[in-house]
């Protein structure tokens, strides 16, 4: 694999070298840079689980924020800085992110470049993601931030090549991004080795992979739109975005994952259709007989959305999670968890309806995703209203619904809330 | 006699050529919505303009939407166009990329495309409904980018000196909200004036009128032209009370944009035209 990486690797080599040939002089400093554009948010934000949880606080979320957005481009390229700063009420402390902090450029017809930290995006599920295996944060999607924050940045190049007989993204991470997974800091949990639902009593430390271009990652997409329908296929080397391992003395970590899928999306009678496909392939432990690291599975999406009345949008989606190597799963499964055992077909069907009213100044909206199989359920509603082009005002909850304590959205129970949140923006 | 017989030839040959000149002069009722919906969507090969919307409701409060419209028409005639539009205002939505390829036969929906920077989402939009408000203003997507003349009946009602006044009847009258809307074009530019819609009861509730009309001048095929073009419009929705006045600057035509624009590659990073 490591080979492979190095391939892909000296191919980036060689285009840069071709770009800097192809400019006579590669160092002269720009003169100047475009005036730059300031923008951003303030926001307070407050949210109060709706029950009491053994192992958390009432509070879920308490931020305090200010979001910074710096924009200027010149004739050969943009450049970008954004970041929040806020105080944590739940950990109690001051925080920063850098959000994003990158250079793009179009250096050639057929090829972009962006290097730098940057949001990352593909893949047709909705809040699904399949062959999108850029850093999520979990924590703050379910704790009732803005969905902007589901996204986690990656410290990334992007190179995009562009034909007519299709179109390529490589994207190298040199050094691993892993998802902002529940720890507990904030969200109780099911923790597996204490047999019971866990919190601040019990955080989750992962060891980490922080060695340079050895612990790397790559992702590709390959596509192009025929009659626009969007085509794609997607590869991906890299690590298991959350634990997905644990060493024999008990200490969590990433072990290998490579995962390879397909998509397609395009209109259908009235509604937009997508499909999607991922084969995970766990690298580490590809006969399943390592029962400390995850085996690998097959994923499925069906999509379909429609406006089922004026400015109102209903979609649905079907998914399918596969454990493939199921007969060695439950083989070498320790006795204590067989309770807690997988199924081999988890199913989860979701439902999003959005609703404009009031010149699309009020917004409902509810995300649901249900579980048949595991039996359980995770609810999101929302209300958001603009008062004035800079004023706006939300209120939703995230709500789970479980009968076992360690099913994937069941687990989470206790951790059911509802926020609310005011943004000045500028 | 001879003499006589000569200018009576004259005076029918006269007549014959004034009339056939009179019968040139008066255009159907089909080629009049034809060369109004040429000048109001299709001018140019293709253009761009930053457009400041305001929307006032009944009370007097305003929200402002600040954005740059890419345009051009692909495939022949007046039929299948491309939108790229770039939001610079409000700022919650700054950035984003509304994408639409725009199919001119009936039963074809536009595919229609969005862009969120904040989580580098391209999301395909499922909308079949034409007759939703664009952006949350008194604007319908089908008053921006146009509406089929296949979907409706055309009348000439009245003939004046500056305009001709057409009555449009809905073809599929429970897919859309009026009884039927009346058009008044200009003679000269052919430019829709003013349109007038009727509610079911018959009650004129919406109008849509062009403020200001200039004269852009371009380039085509190295020959100095001007389009007429609508630059400033008022919709007023006579129910709700409230009003969106749409400005256009920066209006420019036969620019070249290239086809490859209204992709993918552009939506995640725009083009310097949208941008600026």
């Amino acid at each position: 694999m490591n080979f492979k990486k190095l391939i892909i690797l000296a191919g980036f080599v060689l285009s840069a070298a071709v770009f800097a040939a192809d400019n006579t002089d590669p160092f002269e400093l720009p003169e100047f840079f475009g005036k730059p554009q300031v923008h951003g948010f303030i926001e307070g934000r407050g949210g109060y689980r709706t029950q009491n949880d053994l192992y958390e606080k009432d509070i879920s979320v308490m931020d305090t924020r200010l979001q910074l957005d710096i924009f200027t481009y010149n004739d050969w390229g943009d450049f970008k800085y954004k970041g929040d700063f806020w105080g944590d009420g739940v950990t109690e402390q001051g925080k920063y992110q850098t959000r994003e902090l990158w250079f793009f450029t179009r250096p050639l017809d057929f090829l972009d470049v962006k290097l730098g930290r940057q949001v990352l995006t593909w893949g047709t599920g909705d809040l699904l993601f399949l062959n999108d295996l850029f850093p999520k944060d979990w924590q703050s999607f379910m704790i009732g931030r803005d969905t902007e924050y589901l996204k986690a940045p990656s410290d990334a190049a992007k190179f995009s090549f562009f034909s007519d007989i299709a179109n390529l993204d490589l994207v190298y991470t040199p050094k691993f991004d892993s998802d902002n997974y529940i720890t507990g800091d904030y969200i109780s949990y099911w923790n597996g080795g204490l047999g019971r639902t866990a919190g601040r009593d019990a955080i989750v430390r992962a060891d980490e992979r922080e060695s340079w271009f050895t612990d790397d990652e790559i992702a590709a997409r390959l596509y192009r739109n025929i009659n626009n329908y969007e085509l794609a296929l997607y590869g991906y080397w890299g690590y298991w975005k959350s634990p997905g391992g644990q060493t024999p003395a008990g200490r969590a970590y990433f072990p290998r994952l490579d995962v390879y899928g397909a998509s397609v999306r395009g209109q259908l009678g009235e509604g937009i259709a997508n499909a999607e496909i991922a084969y995970y392939r766990s690298a580490d432990d590809t006969g399943g007989n390592d029962p400390l690291v995850n085996n690998s599975e097959m994923r499925y999406l069906l999509g379909y959305s429609q406006e089922i009345a004026r400015d109102f949008n209903a979609g649905v989606q079907y998914y399918i999670e596969q454990l493939l190597e199921y007969d060695d799963y439950r083989r070498y499964l320790p006795p204590a968890a067989a309770a807690t055992k997988r199924d081999e077909f988890r199913q989860v069907v979701t439902l999003r309806l959005t609703k404009l009213l009031m010149n699309q100044n009020l917004t409902l909206s509810m995300f649901t995703f249900y579980s048949p199989t595991d039996e359980d359920a995770y609810l999101r509603p929302n209300i958001h209203y603009k008062f004035t082009d800079n004023l706006a005002a939300e209120i939703g909850a995230n709500v789970f619904f479980g009968n076992s304590q360690h099913t994937f959205f069941g687990q989470f129970e206790d951790n059911t809330s509802i926020y609310t949140a005011i943004r000045y923006s500028f | 006699m001879k003499n006589k017989l000569t200018l009576l030839t004259l005076l029918f040959a006269a007549f014959a050529v004034f009339s056939i000149a009179e019968a040139n002069d008066e255009l159907t009722v089909e080629q009049i919505v034809e060369k109004a919906n040429h000048a109001a969507y299709y001018l140019g090969d293709d253009g761009k303009s930053t457009v400041e919307m305001t929307i006032t409701d009944k009370q007097g409060r305003e929200r402002n939407r600040r954005f740059n419209i890419l345009r051009m028409n692909a495939g022949g005639g007046d039929g299948d166009q491309k939108y790229f539009v770039y939001f610079q205002a409000p700022s919650d939505v700054r950035k984003m990329v509304y994408l639409v390829h725009k199919n001119a036969e009936l039963d074809q929906d536009d595919d229609r495309w969005m862009y969120l920077p904040s989580l580098d989402l391209v999301k395909r939009i499922a909308a079949s409904d034409k007759r939703t408000s664009f952006v949350g203003s008194d604007y319908l997507y089908e008053d921006v980018s146009g509406r089929s003349l296949e979907a409706d009946k055309h009348e000439l009602t009245k003939t004046t000196e500056d305009g001709y006044v057409v009555k449009n009847t809905p073809k599929k009258p429970d897919m859309v909200e009026f009884s039927y809307y009346n058009t008044i074009i200009d003679k000269k530019t052919f430019l829709p004036v003013k349109m007038e819609f009727y509610d079911k009861s018959g009650e004129l509730y919406r109008t849509i009128e062009a403020l200001k009309v200039e004269m852009i001048k371009s380039k085509k095929d190295d020959k100095e032209v001007e389009y007429p073009t609508s630059t400033e419009s008022l919709v007023k929705d006579l129910k709700s009370g409230s009003t969106t006045r749409m400005k256009f600057s920066n209006v420019e035509y036969n620019i070249g944009l290239k086809e490859s624009i209204f992709t993918e590659r552009y939506l995640r990073r725009p083009p310097r035209e949208a941008m600026r």
